[in-house]
């Protein structure tokens, strides 16, 4: 009688274990399967520019002159590739130093208030859709930028100003984790050898966090690189490379949300949108490694 | 223990394969259950299937994809008929001209909306097949800054401002003011009407122009930017931005109903081949005098049951 309770325990707990299992592996192979079949949809569609409709790589990589409905058709992606990157690097590099400084005042300077209104104030910004940002920035930094500078305001430096408070949260919440993590042996180190505050932060605990730091700035970029929306509303559009930061440039994903929904699956076209996606992708792929190197890099 | 386990797991993975090679192969037979695996976010995976018809009264489902500048009419159409008809439902998506056109040509959607005729954007086979639907017309026209002083154009002028060769307002009578275009990406459906109607000419994108594919940022721009000049449809003007005269004919639905004012272009509803009973009823139901009195005069659109002159695909026009 004992025994057979004791089993049905037993089965009992067999039971969970199981259905726990399962339940594991079947979310974990439906979102391999899931990555699999997008990387392979976007590749397939991307590279048959090249195959189906014979354009040459060279021309996407290093052509200047984007007409696609043109007559002969030219399908250059260079301008939107410089626009990408030069919007998503200078986004970081407005965003990096205030992060960097935001995080070693909630954890070093200011623990206490930092940590009680700094950082859910900071947090909030990431939930703050991307229409939005757009929105704000084309009613607000649009016509700043527009007085002060020569130009329409639109261009590389509002998508770049816009960019940099959306990825702030990003940087942020990845450097306070990485300052909060620091061994405080170091710190007591420093003091205890008569080092000020900050000779501690710049000598001990900034070199020390660096790698772990600029994973934070690099995931900032890749999500800058790849945001869509906000830039597509402040920064002008024209396919073609500007000659200043305030002039109507394009980036890789606003070029594709601006054109994919009028062209027509199958076309060339369509195919060379997808040319840019599978550019895009590409270039997440580079930012993870990147990160991973980093990484690896912090924990040795 | 762990051989059940990698049992599980080898039938887990090629139920998921199977299940993917299925989706594969109807997705290129362009049948419905793609768009109906596609469109389960939205809730309805009938859609696709296209109206499963009663003989009493009507039901089914039909998906409505493409235009969005048709979308509010078809969507506010398409709530006034369900409610005359609960058993039907209409899904209405945007996605662009493009997108419609490709979703009724491959069969996921029963209906196409789009702002430029099938053979502009498909190759010729797939557009043959398609029925064409006109249910409005949208007239456009140019805008610019409040502050231009300008109040007419020619064609010609309009052509040299939208190709480049006229940078400065004071060439065609305006103030010294350098001009900013704001256009419509190449790919529009806008922009393909603009230019083949007003211009009369493609043109291409000039470095600075600046592109916005919806109306409302065209519209925010055109007002807010000194020198700005663009396009819209007629229901998107107001005082914040000023309209142009074309070649002298003001931009009003008379001048475009009577055939005086070109700059203007159908709403097409495609649907493959002859529409089924649901798509055919509620096509019926858009060009009833009772949408068209009504939904299209209210949300800026023209009435085709209005159009003094009719305009074919090459752009001859007849009384």
């Amino acid at each position: 009688m004992a025994r057979s309770r004791e089993n049905r325990k037993i089965k009992q707990h067999i039971m969970e274990e199981w259905t726990g299992k399962v339940f594991t592996s079947l979310c974990i192979v439906l979102l391999v399967v899931t990555i699999f079949s997008l990387v392979y949809f976007v590749a397939t569609k991307g590279f048959s520019s090249f195959i189906k409709d014979g354009i040459s790589i060279g021309e996407i990589f290093g052509g200047t002159q984007w007409k696609p409905e043109g007559e002969p058709p030219f399908y250059g992606a260079l301008p939107f590739i410089i626009g990408s990157f030069s919007t998503s690097i200078m986004a970081a590099i407005i965003a990096a130093p205030l992060s960097i400084c935001a995080a070693l005042f909630m954890v070093e300077i200011m623990p206490k208030i930092g940590r009680k209104y700094l950082q859910p104030a900071i947090e909030l910004l990431a939930g703050i859709p991307s229409v939005v940002y757009g929105f704000v920035g084309l009613s607000v930094i649009v016509p700043f930028y527009r007085d002060i500078f020569p130009g329409q305001g639109l261009g590389i430096a509002a998508g770049a100003t816009v960019l940099s408070i959306m990825i702030l949260p990003t940087m942020t919440s990845i450097a306070t984790d990485a300052l909060a993590a620091l061994p405080p042996g170091l710190k007591e180190g420093s003091y205890a050898l008569g080092a000020t505050r900050w000779q501690t932060l710049a000598r001990i605990v900034i070199p020390t966090t660096l790698p772990s730091l600029m994973t934070g700035v690099v995931l900032g970029m890749a999500r800058a690189f790849g945001e869509a929306l906000a830039v597509q509303m402040v920064i002008g559009n024209a396919p073609h490379i500007p000659r200043s930061l305030f002039e109507s440039a394009s980036t890789l994903t606003s070029a594709i949300t601006l054109s994919m929904g009028n062209t027509v699956m199958g076309s060339p076209q369509n195919n060379v949108l997808w040319t840019l996606a599978l550019i895009l992708m590409l270039m997440t792929f580079v930012f993870v490694f990147i990160v991973r190197c980093l990484e690896r890099r912090a924990n040795r | 223990m762990k051989k059940s386990l990698i049992l599980v797991m080898t039938l887990v993975l090629s139920f998921a394969l199977a299940a993917c090679g299925q989706g594969n192969k109807t997705n290129n037979a362009g049948g419905g259950t793609n768009a109906g695996t596609t469109n389960s976010a939205t809730g309805d995976t009938g859609a696709a299937g296209g109206g499963e018809t009663s003989t009493s009264e009507l039901s089914g489902s039909i998906l409505a994809v493409g235009s969005s500048a048709l979308q509010p009419l078809v969507d506010q159409a398409s709530k006034k008929f369900m409610e005359k008809n609960p058993k039907v439902s209409i899904q209405v998506q945007g996605g662009g001209s493009g997108t419609g056109l490709t979703q009724v040509s491959g069969g996921q959607a029963d209906i196409g909306n789009s702002d430029v005729f099938a053979e502009e954007k498909l190759d010729a086979a797939a557009a043959k097949e398609l029925v064409d639907h006109q249910v409005a017309v949208v007239g456009m026209a140019a805008v610019v800054n409040p502050e231009v002083t300008v109040d007419s154009l020619t064609k010609d002028q309009l052509v040299q401002i939208f190709t480049g060769k006229v940078t400065n307002w004071k060439d065609v009578g305006g103030p010294d003011q350098k001009i900013q275009i704001v256009n419509r990406p190449s790919s529009s459906g806008t922009r393909a009407t603009f230019e083949k109607y007003a211009l009369g000419t493609k043109t291409e994108d000039l470095p600075g122009a600046i592109q916005e594919d919806s109306s409302g940022t065209v519209h925010k721009l055109v007002s807010e930017t000194p020198g700005a000049i663009g396009y819209l449809a007629l229901s998107y003007l107001d005082d914040k931005v000023k309209t142009l005269k074309y070649d002298g004919v003001e931009a009003t639905e008379e001048n475009v109903a009577n055939g005086t004012y070109p700059v203007w272009a159908y709403e097409h509803m495609y649907t493959k081949g002859e529409p089924n009973e649901v798509a055919k009823a509620f096509l019926d139901y858009m060009v009833s005098d009772e949408v068209q009195n009504a939904d299209v005069v209210e949300l800026g659109y023209i009435p085709a049951s209005k159009m003094q002159v009719k305009r074919d695909l090459d752009g001859n026009i007849t009384k």
